[in-house]
């Protein structure tokens, strides 16, 4: 690892949070965006080794440039197999073969929580957003939630409009209430800080804040009072090595996303 | 057996008003051709299904086609919103749509139900998610073995079937490979089933012995359409166009846009306007 640079912006800082929450051994059900980049990146540096799963069935891909979609070619023609949808969720994903699921959301709440359905009531919706696809089975099939959203008011709401995702739950006891053995979000990762569940409410607390990040802006950017774990560290800077291969990454994207 | 038969044929004659039609493939193989010749032959009241509707739903909905919407995603994968989709919701454009909304795992698990012949499918899913206080297809069932109770939801049955194929031999047999989705599910799921093809060849060749392969007798038109899938995408023909994509986002926003480019592209065109995207793929090596 190279020294430490403070040339990043706040989304890159993300991105390499969370790829560093990755574990070479874990097998991965990634969603598309911000986890595929998080992903990937964690593949390309310190877990080589990672399994990299989509919905759309590709499994163990390891794409040169990230994917616009959840099915690009590139990821079926450099998977290790390929097999049908409905086999992807009944026997991998609900099979339990899954250790992480990787997701984002266009809103979340202070007990990680998803909603991806609508704003507003579900019949007469203000905004209708594109809805659950697989994060509903995703959040309580995989062994641990991993989830990668920058704040903003508008995403870190008080009480969402809808659950598409269970996380721990609209006041933090669902989840264990139901006896779902799978731990649910365990990282909250954003342009701001790491966030992880408090043991005893499930709250996300942050427990690490990004370089240069300071506490009045976390609450500035969330509908909540943000809770604190009782140690909160400073994430590390991104590496040379971390911002090189996420930069090349996203430019070799870029570039081939303009040709198709 | 299936039939041999144009696009404009095979959509005459096997999808009617008000049927319940599944246009599938999971980001690759998306019948596009298709999709445009249900709405060049104003097709209406239809009851679409479908797990991602992207661009392809996007259309017939903004077009008038549809009455209800089966779905689990409703987005333009990558880029944002489907906004003839959320027009269509949020204010009613061009009519309103009625939605019946699952999880992707629903989903998969109701056609293999559908292509099973059962009455319904089960899962271990929906756990603490608010769609199954609002979707009353969404029930429970509980195991009489362990007691477990899991989700249940109806099998999916549509009237037709329609998806892209790589290939079909001369007898109408069909191959398909790359990412498969749910077609093969949906085909064997409804009683009627179109699938255009990028071309017809004396003999598959060698394939893998496991190849997902539709016999002729499970489908009622077979129809070569090369480039059909565009901007989908047809592995080892050519790759998905992630510029158009892009640029839908632009095109679909405004409803005089949308419907100029749809007049400029689908009203006024066949499905040979199509060809031009058939060229061999950049990036895709697998055949």
């Amino acid at each position: 690892m190279s020294a430490a640079t403070a040339n990043h912006t706040p989304t890159e800082m993300m991105t390499i949070a969370a790829a560093r929450a990755l574990r070479n051994e874990d097998v991965c059900f990634v969603g598309i965006g911000a986890p595929s980049a998080a992903c990937n990146l964690a593949r390309l540096t310190h877990a080589p080794n990672i399994t990299l799963i989509y919905e759309s069935g590709t499994i163990a891909t390891r794409p040169t440039v990230l994917p616009l979609s959840i099915g690009d070619g590139e990821l079926c023609d450099t998977a290790l197999t390929t097999v049908s949808v409905p086999e992807m969720f009944r026997y991998w994903l609900q099979g339990g073969r899954i250790s992480v699921g990787f997701l984002g959301g266009a809103q979340i709440d202070r007990f990680a929580n998803l909603n991806t359905t609508v704003v507003g009531a579900y019949d007469a919706p203000k905004v209708r957003l594109p809805g659950g696809g697989g994060a509903p089975e995703i959040a309580s099939n995989c062994q641990e939630i991993f989830i990668i959203m920058a704040q903003s008011k508008r995403a870190f709401v008080d009480r969402l409009d809808f659950i598409t995702s269970m996380g721990h739950g609209r006041t933090g006891v669902e989840r264990r209430a139901m006896g779902i053995k799978t731990k649910g979000p365990t990282r909250l990762i954003t342009d701001m800080a790491i966030y992880a569940p408090d043991p005893e409410t499930c709250e996300m607390s942050v427990v690490s804040i990004h370089p240069g990040i300071s506490r009045s802006q976390i609450e500035d950017s969330l509908g909540w009072p943000v809770r604190y774990a009782a140690e909160v560290v400073e994430t590390p800077s991104p590496t040379h090595d971390e911002l090189e291969v996420l930069r090349d990454m996203q430019a070799r994207t870029r570039q081939a996303h303009q040709q198709s | 057996m299936a039939e041999f038969m144009s696009l404009r044929d095979a959509v005459a004659h096997c999808i009617g008003d008000g049927d319940r039609v599944a246009m599938e493939g999971f980001t690759h193989l998306i019948p596009h051709a298709a999709g445009h010749e249900v709405i060049r032959q104003q097709r209406k009241h239809l009851t679409l299904v479908r797990m991602t509707p992207d661009i392809i739903y996007d259309q017939l909905i903004g077009m008038g086609c549809a009455d209800k919407l089966v779905f689990s995603w409703g987005g333009n994968p990558g880029v944002g919103s489907l906004h003839r989709f959320r027009d269509a919701i949020e204010n009613k454009w061009p009519q309103p749509l009625d939605i019946e909304e699952h999880s992707h795992a629903a989903m998969a698990n109701a056609y293999e139900a559908g292509a099973a012949n059962l009455p319904f499918a089960m899962m271990r899913g929906y756990l603490g998610a608010d769609l199954s206080l609002v979707n009353p297809n969404i029930r429970s069932v509980t195991c009489p073995f362990t007691g477990e109770v899991l989700a249940a939801m109806p099998a999916i049955r549509p009237d037709v079937a329609v998806i892209h194929a790589l290939r079909a031999d001369r007898e109408g047999n069909v191959l398909l490979e790359g990412i498969t989705g749910v077609q093969k599910e949906a085909v064997l799921a409804s009683k009627r089933a179109i699938v255009t093809v990028e071309e017809v060849v004396d003999t598959f060749g060698p394939t893998n012995r496991n190849a997902v392969i539709l016999p002729s007798w499970t489908i009622t038109a077979v129809c070569v359409v090369p480039g059909g899938a565009h901007p989908s995408y047809a592995q080892g023909y050519y790759s998905r166009d992630n510029s158009f994509y892009i640029a839908w986002d632009a095109i679909s926003r405004d409803r005089d846009s949308f419907l100029a480019w749809m007049t400029r592209h689908v009203l006024e065109q066949g499905p040979e306007a199509f060809a031009v995207h058939a060229r061999p793929a950049k990036a895709s090596k697998l055949s």
